[in-house]
């Protein structure tokens, strides 16, 4: 099981100095992400998506409102839910697999077992030969893939990735997209995934959650058969496309009423 | 055409004698700099009255006295026993108080004021107050060592923890890892490099430290011999200590340099990639 609930989450930042104001990054947002589905956040910088995620993960503290998995409430950051940084944050010191070792070794594990776990994760993401590189020695995409293998390797219930491909070139983008899509496929993962990228939600999404000033604006189903197949076909589809211009429509509609 | 052609040709020649040239080795520029220094300071130190200067060759023998005697070794032995006591304790006690003013806010607030301030002040000053409590051994000097180096060694910790990037704590944290794990594991390792340039910077002002010890207390170790040498107008034999100190910090500082390159080898690595 994989289940993850926003209920009712707001969240309010205080902005400190000559004039203090209370800013809110999101508002009263509920959704719900079912078991092994992908559900995207979308929406403007500036519209919560982040902190929307934050919150699921625990780094962020709901001002009201608060998170579910899996039915049962959650306080603070768990092993249930797995965190993809947005620049990866790989800990510079550490090879690949001790990076993705890292995480298990807060989990508990020990020995011959974290070796092998972190290896077999490591070659999930198909990075095996390069175990023993640090950091700075792995491309952006290297270092993006082991982020998700060390997210991936202490079996969280959810994967949360916050606009991990974000910073990468637009064909190392698409080649993790598409690994992306794969992994998921094998590992049937529940994972929110927050983008600005409008095909990138729509290319991996089963929902799109669209958001804005810290609301939730709309959900859009994205009717798209899975496995997602050859990914240059699929964007060029009319379905595609159609599904695009929905979740562009939700963005572009007027705003929202002012509180 | 003709023209062109010599043209190309002497570009040729020009290129391969430009090739054939290998750059001088720094160390050999270095070399050459401290030969002709040591040769000019022997030329015209020797016309200098020998009370207000010296020369090489003259410190050489002055040296060589001192080596024979016993006395330099002796020497040497008294003034670098309380510092590599007070050294080793500065960062037994430097490294985790910086660490702890770096991450807690409260600490921070209640000392950092402190540390700070004792790093400002002239901690020479102290020195009467010390031999009053410490007497003049072995200890006093420990003590002023110690206040000299612990201070830059927190100070640099503490600033090197403040800028660990807020994302690599955030791992930590998503992974649900205790405190003390992420002051371990994360922290510490991200804040080496700034540790590592606090240990360069108390060594320079160990050894500071460690002269001025020797003159305000006990006449003893190397700054007992430059006291006592200045006091019998022998200038050349209170230029050995200096040379000593001189070639004992430059050593202690390559050898903290070439501890970093080994504890923390990804920094250079990173310097190395950009």
């Amino acid at each position: 099981m994989g289940e993850v609930s926003l209920v009712d989450v707001s969240k309010q930042f205080t902005s400190r100095g000559s004039n203090p104001h209370t800013v809110f990054a999101l508002r009263r947002v509920s959704f719900t992400i079912r078991d092994g589905e992908v559900a995207v956040l979308i929406g403007p910088s500036g519209c919560g998506k982040t902190t929307a995620l934050r919150v699921a993960m625990g780094l962020e503290q709901a001002s009201h409102g608060h998170v579910m998995v899996d039915g049962r409430e959650v306080h603070g950051c768990g092993h249930d839910r797995g965190m993809v940084f947005q620049h990866a944050e790989l800990l510079p010191w550490l090879t690949a697999l001790q990076n993705v070792a890292f995480g298990l070794e807060m989990k508990g594990m020990r020995g011959a077992a974290l070796h092998d776990t972190a290896m077999r994760y490591l070659e999930l993401v198909g990075l095996k030969d390069s175990w023993n590189r640090r950091p700075h020695q792995l491309s952006g995409g290297m270092r993006q893939r082991v982020g998700i293998a060390r997210a991936l390797a202490i079996d969280p219930k959810v994967l949360l990735m916050d606009e991990p491909f974000g910073a990468l070139d637009a064909q190392t983008r698409e080649s993790l997209q598409v690994e992306l899509l794969d992994i998921q496929a094998r590992t049937g993962k529940t994972i929110l995934f927050v983008t600005h990228d409008l095909d990138e939600a729509v290319l991996l999404a089963d929902r799109v959650v669209v958001m804005r000033d810290g609301e939730l604006q709309e959900i859009v189903d994205v009717a798209l058969p899975r496995p997602r197949g050859d990914i240059g076909a699929l964007r060029s589809s009319p379905e595609f496309g159609a599904i695009r211009y929905r979740i562009w429509q939700a963005l572009h509609q007027a705003p929202a009423v002012v509180h | 055409m003709v023209d062109l052609a010599g043209q190309n040709l002497s570009l040729d020649a020009a290129v391969s004698r430009r090739a054939k040239r290998r750059p001088v080795p720094r160390w050999v520029i270095t070399c050459a700099t401290i030969a002709a220094f040591v040769l000019a300071w022997e030329i015209f130190g020797r016309d200098v009255n020998p009370v207000f200067g010296s020369y090489p060759s003259a410190i050489a023998v002055a040296g060589w006295e001192l080596i024979e005697s016993g006395e330099l070794g002796k020497a040497l032995l008294e003034s670098v026993q309380p510092f590599v006591l007070a050294y080793a304790l500065s960062i037994v006690i430097g490294v985790p108080l910086g660490l702890v003013l770096g991450r807690s806010r409260v600490a921070e607030a209640a000392l950092g004021i402190f540390v700070t301030g004792a790093h400002a002040m002239p901690l020479v000053a102290l020195v009467p107050l010390l031999v009053l409590w410490l007497g003049l051994g072995f200890w006093v000097k420990v003590a002023v060592i110690f206040l000299m180096c612990v201070f830059p060694i927190a100070i640099n910790t503490w600033l090197g923890v403040k800028v660990v990037s807020k994302s690599l704590i955030e791992v930590g944290r998503a992974f649900v890892a205790s405190d003390f794990v992420i002051m371990r594991r994360i922290v510490l390792p991200a804040t080496l490099p700034y540790i590592m340039a606090g240990l360069k910077l108390a060594v320079g002002r160990g050894v500071v430290a460690m002269v001025i010890a020797e003159f305000f207390t006990a006449i003893s170790g190397l700054g007992g011999i430059i006291i006592n040498s200045a006091n019998a107008f022998d200038t050349a034999r209170m230029f050995v200590p200096i040379v000593v100190l001189m070639v004992l910090a430059t050593l202690l500082n390559a050898l903290v340099g070439a501890i970093e390159k080994r504890v923390a080898p990804w920094q250079a690595e990173m310097a190395a990639h950009d």
